[in-house]
């Protein structure tokens, strides 16, 4: 007789996210977690799209320790000289069905595995899963240190870097191509501040990235977000990219937190954490195998996320795939099967939700992101040169299309119109 | 501020003597030593006059990004969770 009917590794969003569902069903489920806390290993840019909590626990921003919700959208092109920033609000972003939130991970993810406690789960933390426990090559628990603890069926819910999903032959190597790293700075200013400095209300928020100049043309970018009392600057770059780089990333960032785009946005901040995180990038192309006899894959060790430059999404496939994890667990528990005969309908379940659906509408945008340079170096000096000339008066004017045109020339007519076909096809 | 102020911002649990990442320079070619010290958001790879490959562990972010850099050349680094109870502790995340 297993200990529990389900061993979740990992109190992140997918993990947490699945054991609160299967205690609701009235499974015993036991989640382990390498930090001191729920969160205090996780990193986020970071904004949640609510639409997958939501729908498990609606109205969970009323509850849960969110900090604003974003209503307002910018997008810059930066080069060394210029900014060009469109910039987005709208009463639109109100609907809690499609509204999203910015959140900080030490203080939500106490808040979700707390759900899951209370929904019956028992929650461990800090405790590694070093291992996986197989008794006649099956799949029966997991070892921490020294505790061995049973189960009918583990959840790698263990994050980005899954170690045991690797270990379980599930998935590959990450590859360099595949995942990009963030490196972020929480910097800290008054509510009263941020609102000004950003027209915002009360409880609102703003999401901002950046292309061009912060990651140096290299396939990345910059991102800033409103929290309560703090802001969220950072800087993602794909790591084979990162590899070749000149410089270091720590000092990319710096030379970004210095620049004319960003540097009044922090006056009078104070930093008050300095923190790092790998991303999986790879869309569909990554997806490791998601089930096996007693063993299912979530969240970011299944690589479920995806960054469309104008969108950048990662915890509500989390959480949508932690829901269908439980869900066919669950199904698994009745049937008194925890064999891949039964457990591959999370694949089913996945490949008929948003989140399978998703990965393979944008299946081409990895690729495209990855093999379009011109979006972080060409496109932002082309933008520079057009707007620079628009606003300048210095002497005798000239047609729109005799400015625009040379500039046009340069970055190359043909590849505009080609990326912004297949751009508009990949993403 | 350079980098080691900003981490020493951070709460840190080193473990002392036990590294949870241990780095086999002999392994590795120089393109991925390179990488290595660019890489890190951290900057915990450094060369030292010797051409020595320096890591300090004391300090990292535990995002994994030097592993995935290297992981293509076999034994060239051990990469672990640090044990319970320490690494970083990030209070915003």
């Amino acid at each position: 007789m297993a200990d529990y009917d389900a061993i979740v590794v990992g109190a992140g969003l997918s993990g947490s996210t699945a054991a609160y569902c299967m205690a609701k069903a009235g499974l015993s489920v036991l989640v382990v977690e390498r930090g001191d806390a729920a969160g205090t290993k996780n990193v986020t840019g970071g904004r949640l799209y609510a639409h997958s909590l939501e729908k498990i626990i609606p109205g969970f921003a009323d509850e849960a320790p969110v900090e604003r919700k974003v209503v307002r959208e910018r997008i810059s092109m930066v080069t060394d000289e210029s900014c060009f920033t469109a910039d987005f609000s709208s009463s639109r972003f109100q609907n809690p069905a499609s509204a999203s939130y910015t959140v900080l991970r030490a203080e939500f993810d106490p808040w979700l595995a707390g759900k899951a406690e209370e929904a019956g789960c028992d929650v461990v933390c800090p405790a590694v899963a070093d291992e996986l426990l197989r008794e006649n090559g099956k799949i029966t628990g997991i070892k921490a240190g020294d505790d061995e603890l049973t189960a009918e069926v583990v959840l790698l819910a263990d994050g980005v870097n899954s170690l045991l999903a690797q270990k379980a032959g599930l998935k590959k190597e990450l590859s360099p191509h595949h995942v990009a790293v963030g490196a972020k700075e929480v910097v800290e200013l008054s509510s009263g501040i941020i609102n000004d400095r950003f027209n915002l209300n009360e409880g609102e928020g703003l999401a901002q990235l950046f292309a061009g100049s912060p990651s140096r043309g290299m396939v990345g970018g910059g991102f800033l977000y409103t929290n309560k009392t703090s802001l969220c600057v950072g800087l993602v770059v794909t790591v084979a990219h990162m590899a070749k780089s000149p410089d270091r990333l720590p000092d990319m960032l710096e030379s970004f937190r210095q620049s004319a785009a960003l540097k009044p946005l922090l006056e009078g901040g104070k930093i008050i954490e300095y923190s790092a995180h790998l991303v999986p990038e790879g869309g569909i192309h990554m997806i490791p195998t998601l089930s096996a006899d007693n063993v299912l894959v979530l969240g970011d060790a299944a690589g479920f996320c995806l960054n469309l430059g104008f969108t950048v999404r990662g915890m509500d496939y989390a959480i949508g795939s932690g829901a269908l994890a439980a869900e066919t667990v669950i199904e698994a528990k009745q049937k008194g099967d925890f064999s891949n005969a039964v457990l591959c309908g999370y694949q089913t379940r996945l490949e008929n939700s948003f989140v399978m659906q998703d990965m393979r509408t944008h299946k081409n945008a990895p690729d495209f992101i990855e093999h379009t340079p011109r979006m972080f170096k060409e496109y932002p000096e082309l933008v520079e040169n057009i707007f620079a000339d628009m606003f300048t008066v210095s002497g005798p004017s000239k047609l729109m299309l005799k400015k625009a045109l040379p500039y046009v020339r340069k970055a190359g007519l043909l590849n505009l119109m080609l990326d912004g076909f297949k751009g508009s096809r990949a993403l | 501020m350079n980098v080691e102020q900003k981490l020493s911002i951070n709460k840190f649990v080193v473990d002392e003597g036990n590294p949870h990442i241990v780095i086999h320079q002999e392994k590795m070619d120089a393109e991925a030593v390179k990488a290595l010290t660019v890489v890190c958001p951290a900057g915990l790879y450094t060369l030292n006059d010797k051409g020595q490959l320096i890591f300090e562990v004391a300090g990292c972010l535990e995002c994994g990004t030097c592993r995935v850099a290297v992981a293509h050349l076999p034994g060239a680094m051990e990469w672990n969770h640090p044990r319970p109870s320490f690494g970083v502790l990030y209070r915003c995340g």
